[in-house]
């Protein structure tokens, strides 16, 4: 009975998701067979450092990679079981906007500035709702902006009139217009002051549950995680190394990807006892020329020799998965620190 | 915003008064005095002398300058010194001759140059955008007036089809439109295309495209009017060039208008006729340029906003 | 396991290095290049490519003579050989071209040095005058100048060159303000570094690539200029070879020998396209995130 349920519920289905783009300077290997899935009202977060591929996912998602550029190589993403892949680009904008939104990192730059926002908010209630007249759809965009906190009277006003917190408000506004089923948020505090960015996600998260979305929350901020995630999919170098609940991913007590407790001592912590940050040493390889092997194993401490080429063992417990070759040995004898 | 308009139509006028100020003193460069050229080299030295107190030429250059001014407020820009007739009138005679090849050529120049700007952007690195980018490079490098002679022996000579020469019914503008139209259009062109491929990268792009709106609104509702204030710029800007322009295409299609006129008294010396239609001219420009930071505000209301601030 | 640290290999080129790559990887841009580097030639080999005299030498019974073996491009009214003209007459526009940016350069450029570094009164006014000048349409005013000065190629040069300064003012205020409020000169002046150490080391450098390109591109336009200048009879005079002059002297021959008007018109056209296409192609190795 539960796996039923659990199965119709299911919103997005990423599997083995490979996106390239294709520069001047040669293929850009940006995502790497990526699979992951959303369940109804579920969060999952995308974390890693820049260029590990998480924005690449989200516009793969959407089909908005850069037309000449990007491009998806093989995978698949099933939105409620329906393929998106093959989807045509009229059949594509149906789907954005309407069932899955977005919302972008830079709020100063993702509102047209010729434009009011309730001209904006409006655009994107009238997409979806050809059939009703603007006297109908107006009140909704008074409805929109009171939602995300902002008076109403306000939308004959343009961006530049507004905080960078507003505008990230309005944004919000416009993704949650039509009420989609799934909204990416691509770093939608990292723009903004650490006050502001508070404001914002509890927004956020209020409105998710009034609304009951499911999201994908992609951030570097492991904070961020903690407060609004139910998954956890840890991206490095353009593949998922470890993925599991938020529990999981958080119990220091489990097996951790080198990379994910990399990722932890890099942030200070307010209970342990006051010791050096330790950054991630290295940089995220070029992803025009990845390495052999695991992607991580230039800047791994517990590099072997085997993890130089080949296949990487991909360890499973339930819903925890890790991709590393400690991992073999770490089934059976839990993980020695 | 009419406040501003205002403040604006004031500050034109030191403008105004700096570049009369500036014509006006390089013309009096010229060596040469009204007195000989209106009498000819065989008058006597006292008759020349009469003859330029009387047209107050004796007098120092500031002098003579703010009676210029005093009487270009009342509409009186003196006489040529070769017919004696008044600049002004004879400036207006023939100015309908240089509007209507301006206007035309703007009206090209614009229209098509925005719109293949558009389709070059949209479309960048096929075959219409390459083959529109280098035809534009190929128009903005050629000088006009030889472009326009070689439209003359193709179309005039060899094809028939257009008169080449003297003004006339609006047949006789096609090929001068066209010609004065070239390098403007080129410019613009090249603009547009320029502007919509830094507007088609920006993030509120994406944003209306992960709205699910189709391309070709994202393009006409939201790039196109971003993309235009540059554009816009541009065209106040080309519009001085192809005044100056019109001189030489007036040349060669012998058309009767301010820069023929211009260049007739040029070559006769004939100095305020030079001065007038210059300064015509230039004040033309300058009330253009203020139209254009106007129309500026209506297309962006963050420039607006700042107007009315101030 | 200390081979397993760090190896991340960060390519180090130098930043004209890379500019010029890309410059060599345009095509468009390599062709200009490559054109008026063949031009640069004919201005300096002149002499050795076909004498001057067969350039003014007047020769009524060869007068008007189609293009053939005995004349590359034919002749014109006066007999006198149009290849040869076009071959001296480069001399003559590329150095009003040339002369009146460099000159301009210097002049608008310390201009506008002044007025970006300093600001203030000094900005203002120099600000003033500068639009002043370029409210007037730039042919028009070179056209006056030309007038009151005389009908030389200096007093050519020298009207272009003052109808240029403004522009340069304009670009390198604009190039030097837009450097001056980067983060990198403010972090440059915290760490103490005196202004002139300022401006040679970190404005200049930033500063100089628009600054190249709007100067390509100038020359082109100033020969443009220069031959309608010539063109309607004014400037430069015959019988010196000059291509707008050529131009105007052969208009009305034109419907019978076309040659006479095509061949100087193609000479101007391809000096501006090349100057043009280099313009462009710098801009964009340049800037190169307009490419992708």
């Amino acid at each position: 009975m539960d796996h039923t349920i659990e199965h119709t519920d299911k919103i997005l289905e990423v599997e083995n998701l490979t996106a390239v783009y294709n520069t001047d300077a040669g293929v850009v290997h940006a995502v790497n067979g990526v699979s992951f899935s959303i369940n109804k009202k579920e969060t999952i977060g995308l974390v890693g450092e820049t260029g590990a591929g998480k924005t690449t996912t989200a516009l793969a998602i959407m089909q908005l990679l850069p037309e000449r550029t990007g491009e998806v190589k093989s995978g698949s993403i099933r939105y409620r079981g329906d393929e998106l892949l093959t989807k045509n680009k009229a059949e594509m904008r149906l789907i954005r906007g309407a069932c899955i939104s977005m919302i972008f990192q830079d709020p100063m730059t993702a509102l047209n500035p010729l434009m009011t926002v309730g001209e904006q908010i409006y655009e994107s209630l009238a997409i979806h709702n050809s059939n009703k007249t603007q006297k109908e759809l107006e009140p909704r965009v008074d409805e929109l902006l009171e939602l995300v906190g902002i008076p109403a009277r306000r939308k004959i006003n343009y961006p530049h009139e507004f905080s960078g917190g507003m505008k990230q408000r309005i944004v919000i506004a416009i993704a949650l217009a039509c009420e989609p089923l799934l909204l990416i948020a691509d770093e939608p505090t990292t723009a903004l002051d650490v006050t502001i960015q508070a404001q914002v996600l509890n927004l956020m998260d209020e409105l998710k549950q009034k609304l009951s979305t499911s999201m994908i929350m992609i951030t570097h901020d492991l904070g961020v995680v903690a407060q609004t995630c139910d998954k956890v999919a840890v991206m490095y170098a353009g593949e998922i190394v470890e993925y599991g609940m938020l529990e999981e991913i958080f119990d220091p007590n489990r097996p951790h990807h080198p990379y994910t407790i990399g990722l932890f001592n890099a942030i200070p912590s307010l209970s342990g006892e006051s010791r050096r940050l330790k950054p991630i040493d290295g940089l995220m390889p070029d992803p025009a020329n990845l390495p052999e092997g695991c992607r991580f194993h230039p800047r791994c401490q517990e590099c072997m020799e085997c993890c130089k080429s080949g296949e990487i063992y991909q360890y499973e417990n339930g819903t925890h998965k890790i991709k590393c070759n400690l991992m073999r040995k770490g089934e059976n004898d839990g993980r020695a620190d | 915003m009419s406040k501003y308009i205002l403040k604006r139509l004031l500050t034109l006028i030191p403008t105004l008064l700096a570049v009369i100020f500036i014509v006006y003193f390089i013309m009096d460069l010229t060596p040469g005095d009204p007195g000989t050229l209106i009498l000819g080299e065989r008058a006597s030295q006292e008759e020349i002398d009469a003859k330029n107190e009387e047209l107050g030429y004796n007098k120092p250059l500031p002098v003579r300058y703010v009676n210029y001014v005093a009487d270009l407020v009342h509409g009186d820009m003196g006489n040529s010194w070769k017919s004696g007739r008044p600049v002004m009138g004879e400036i207006i005679a023939r100015l309908p001759v240089t509007v209507t090849l301006a206007v035309g050529a703007i009206l090209i120049g614009t229209v098509i140059g925005i719109l293949v700007g558009i389709l070059s952007a949209v479309k960048q690195y096929s075959f219409l955008d390459f083959s529109a980018t280098a035809i534009a490079m190929a128009l903005a490098s050629f000088p006009g007036f030889w472009i326009g002679m070689m439209l003359i022996l193709l179309f005039s000579l060899y094809l028939g089809w257009l008169p080449s020469f003297g003004g006339g019914d609006l047949k006789h503008y096609i090929l001068p439109w066209i010609t004065t139209a070239c390098p403007f259009l080129a410019s613009q062109m090249r603009m547009t295309r320029t502007s919509m491929l830094e507007v088609i990268r920006m993030d509120y792009i994406r944003t209306a495209r992960a709205k699910g709106q189709r391309e070709s609104k994202i393009i006409m509702q939201h790039a196109l009017r971003n993309a235009l204030l540059p554009v816009v710029t541009i065209l106040g800007i080309n519009f001085g060039g192809l005044l100056g322009g019109t001189v030489t295409i007036e040349t060669v299609f012998t058309l009767p208008g301010v820069g023929s006129l211009i260049i007739e008294a040029i070559r006769t010396k004939d100095v305020p006729i030079v001065t007038g239609a210059t300064v015509m001219l230039a004040s033309f420009f300058a009330i253009l340029m203020l139209i254009v930071d106007v129309l500026y505000a209506y297309i962006d209301p963050r420039i607006k906003s700042r107007y009315e601030r101030k | 396991m200390g081979e397993n640290t760090v190896k991340v290999k960060i390519k180090k080129k130098s930043q004209a290095g890379d500019i010029w790559r890309r410059f060599l990887k345009n095509k468009t841009a390599v062709f200009g290049l490559i054109v008026f580097s063949l031009i640069m030639l004919v201005v300096l080999l002149a002499d050795v490519i076909v004498s001057y005299d067969s350039a003014l030498t007047q020769n009524i019974m060869d007068r008007l003579q189609a293009p053939g073996a005995a004349h590359w491009f034919g002749t014109d009214n006066f007999g006198r050989d149009i290849f040869a003209r076009i071959v001296h007459g480069s001399r003559n526009s590329l150095l009003v071209g040339i002369g009146a940016v460099a000159i301009g350069i210097t002049v608008g450029g310390l201009l506008g040095s002044v007025a970006g570094f300093y600001g203030g009164k000094i900005d203002s006014v120099i600000g003033r005058i500068m639009d002043t000048i370029m409210s007037i349409p730039l042919m028009l005013l070179v056209l006056s100048l030309v007038t009151a000065l005389g009908n030389s190629l200096i007093n050519v040069l020298l009207a272009m060159m003052i109808a240029n300064i403004p522009q340069y003012v304009r670009i390198v205020r604009a190039a030097i303000l837009s450097v001056v409020g980067q983060d990198y000169i403010e972090a440059a002046r915290a760490c103490g570094t005196s202004n002139l150490k300022i401006i040679v080391k970190h404005v200049i450098p930033n500063a100089i690539g628009p600054i190249i390109v709007q100067a390509t591109m100038a020359v082109g336009t100033m020969i443009l200029n220069a031959a309608g200048i010539s063109f309607l009879g004014m400037g430069i005079q015959p019988p010196t070879p000059e291509w707008g002059a050529m131009l105007n002297e052969g208009k009305q021959f034109m419907t019978m020998y076309p040659y006479i008007v095509v061949f100087p018109g193609i000479a101007i056209g391809l000096t501006a396209l090349a100057l043009n296409l280099m313009g462009d192609g710098l801009r964009d190795a340049l800037d190169p995130k307009l490419k992708d």
